[in-house]
């Protein structure tokens, strides 16, 4: 039982841990070769982020960071579901606003953030607004998708077995596009992550400080910087494969969408 | 037992047919942009109690036909009826079994069957019970819990007869049902289907689309011969032998090698006409 878990933990954690020591070793490689300040060390980072946890600017940051992302990615799923369900139910309204979703989804998020200074002021609900229309144009876009994709077998097989309307979308039709719409939790979470920081990085006049907001700070060494850049990766990747990825492999070992080895 | 009586005596009192066909065209798009006329004219009715089997080479609109019974696609010219109403959508009354087992895959078997029976607006306890009525009816009690891709491809069929009756339908269409299975499931299967048409004491009408005309003469009373594309009622058979029947038995050989005769001339012609053209 003892070696058949530690085999496992090997086999699950393997393959993420090589990643992370290899991005390591090469780091430290490079930064020794090229031996510039523009390149710290791997060392220098670390003890740039053991000094930032200990004088507390980086909990802190990272504390509003994870709030604000929170709070928008769980607007963003919400309203990305929900305009997906819309649209793909209705052909007119896919037709007529799927383009819109698109521009959305295509406009940097930076080309944001004046205007949500402009509309907002530079405050929280800035940073938040930026991050909420950075995020939900991929939800809405997926969940189209992913309805959309459903086989014709299993709505025609709902449908003999007595499913109409709503009925058939909540037993069949939402089931069936679940994985699909799990793909579209891992984007939204993705862009979620990258338009905060810029709002974060903009905005950051109004000390609307955040992990962005330590990356956005001229002058500071840059040991610092990259210490904030490597907290928001680690939380961004261990959130989207602890969270997202085993939930998507749950659902796709039941449904047999995936082989065992 | 009192309700099974009741609606023999019923159905011996009408003479209206269970379904029926009234001129039934259907034509479809094809990808090239004309048009391809799936069932030409299309015209017979099935009983109540009676076990019918559409027999055709492939293409011949069997499926179309199928199709437009279950309600999934509408006739083209023509009428489709169940109890001498025209059939415009799908309904409890009919159930239909895929060639696939469409199976939902996020259920467990158990799921499958039950959410049938929750469609049907059947409480929890009595959903329950009536699942596992069936399960052992297919013989899946041990699999009640498996996910349908853990379960071989007649096993999972099986499950699909067992969602498609569990809501107590009063027709059941099968579209080649058996046609993607090995020649061992294929027969156990069809003695399922057998057993519990037998066990319906007439109380459930079932047409099955088939192209294997051995399936087609040992399931139905009577078997449709069509015609190859476009689908047209060459022959009706009918037979009598008792059930359960067996595969080798004088009758069943004779009306098989009669049909396969009548299928042979019929693809020659078929041939005939595409070199003509």
């Amino acid at each position: 039982m003892r070696v058949s878990r530690a085999r496992w933990l090997a086999r699950e954690l393997g393959p993420p841990l090589a990643g992370i020591i290899g991005t390591i070793v090469v780091w430290a490689i490079v930064a020794t070769a090229t031996s510039t300040t523009a390149i710290p060390s791997p060392a220098a980072v670390w003890d740039a982020f053991v000094a930032g946890v200990r004088n507390g600017t980086i909990p802190e940051a990272a504390a509003k960071t994870l709030i604000r992302l929170a709070f928008s990615f769980a607007v963003a799923v919400a309203i990305g579901v929900a305009l997906g369900l819309g649209l793909a139910l209705n052909e007119f309204a896919r037709r007529s606003i799927r383009p819109l979703v698109v521009a959305l989804q295509i406009t940097p998020f930076v080309a944001w953030v004046p205007l949500a200074v402009i509309w907002f002021g530079a405050t929280e609900r800035a940073v938040v607004f930026v991050a909420i229309v950075g995020s939900f144009p991929a939800m809405t876009l997926a969940t189209i998708q992913a309805i959309r994709q459903v086989p014709p077998l299993y709505e025609r097989a709902g449908r003999t077995l007595g499913a109409t309307g709503w009925r058939l979308y909540r037993k069949v039709i939402f089931p069936a596009a679940l994985p699909g719409v799990m793909g579209g939790l891992q984007q939204a979470w993705g862009f979620a992550w990258k338009a905060l920081m810029a709002g974060e990085i903009v905005v950051a006049a109004a000390r609307a400080t955040g992990l962005g907001y330590l990356l956005g700070r001229a002058g500071e060494p840059v040991p610092t910087l990259l210490a904030a850049l490597a907290v928001i990766l680690v939380i961004g990747v261990a959130v989207d494969y602890l969270l997202f990825g085993q939930l998507d492999r749950r659902i796709r070992r039941r449904r047999g969408l995936i082989v065992e080895v | 037992m009192s309700e099974t009586v009741a609606s023999i005596a019923r159905d011996a009192s009408s003479a209206a047919p269970k379904l029926a066909l009234r001129n039934l065209t259907v034509t479809r798009r094809s990808s090239g942009g004309g048009t391809i006329t799936a069932a030409a004219d299309v015209s017979f009715d099935v009983q109540p109690g009676e076990f019918v089997c559409l027999l055709g080479p492939s293409g011949c609109g069997k499926t179309s036909i199928l199709n437009v019974l279950a309600g999934l696609e509408p006739p083209s010219s023509g009428q489709a009826l169940l109890d001498g109403r025209p059939i415009t959508a799908p309904g409890p009354d009919r159930a239909v079994l895929f060639q696939e087992p469409a199976l939902f895959p996020w259920l467990s078997v158990r799921g499958n069957i039950e959410l049938a029976l929750e469609l049907e607006g059947i409480g929890p306890e009595a959903r329950r019970e009536r699942t596992s009525r069936w399960l052992t009816n297919v013989h899946l009690d041990r699999w009640a819990d498996a996910q349908p891709h853990e379960l071989s491809a007649g096993m999972r069929q099986r499950a699909a007869l067992a969602r498609a009756l569990a809501a107590d339908p009063e027709v059941l269409l099968g579209d080649e049902p058996f046609g993607a299975l090995d020649a061992q499931a294929r027969e156990l299967l069809q003695d399922e289907v057998q057993r519990v048409w037998v066990g319906s004491k007439g109380g459930k009408t079932f047409l099955f689309v088939t192209h294997n005309v051995r399936e087609a003469v040992v399931l139905a009373d009577r078997v449709f011969v069509m015609s190859a594309a476009p689908g047209r009622l060459l022959e009706e058979f009918r037979i009598h032998t008792e059930r359960p029947r067996d595969l080798d038995d004088v009758l069943v050989t004779r009306v098989v090698s009669e049909i396969h005769g009548l299928l042979m001339q019929e693809v020659d012609a078929s041939v005939a006409r595409e070199m003509a053209r």
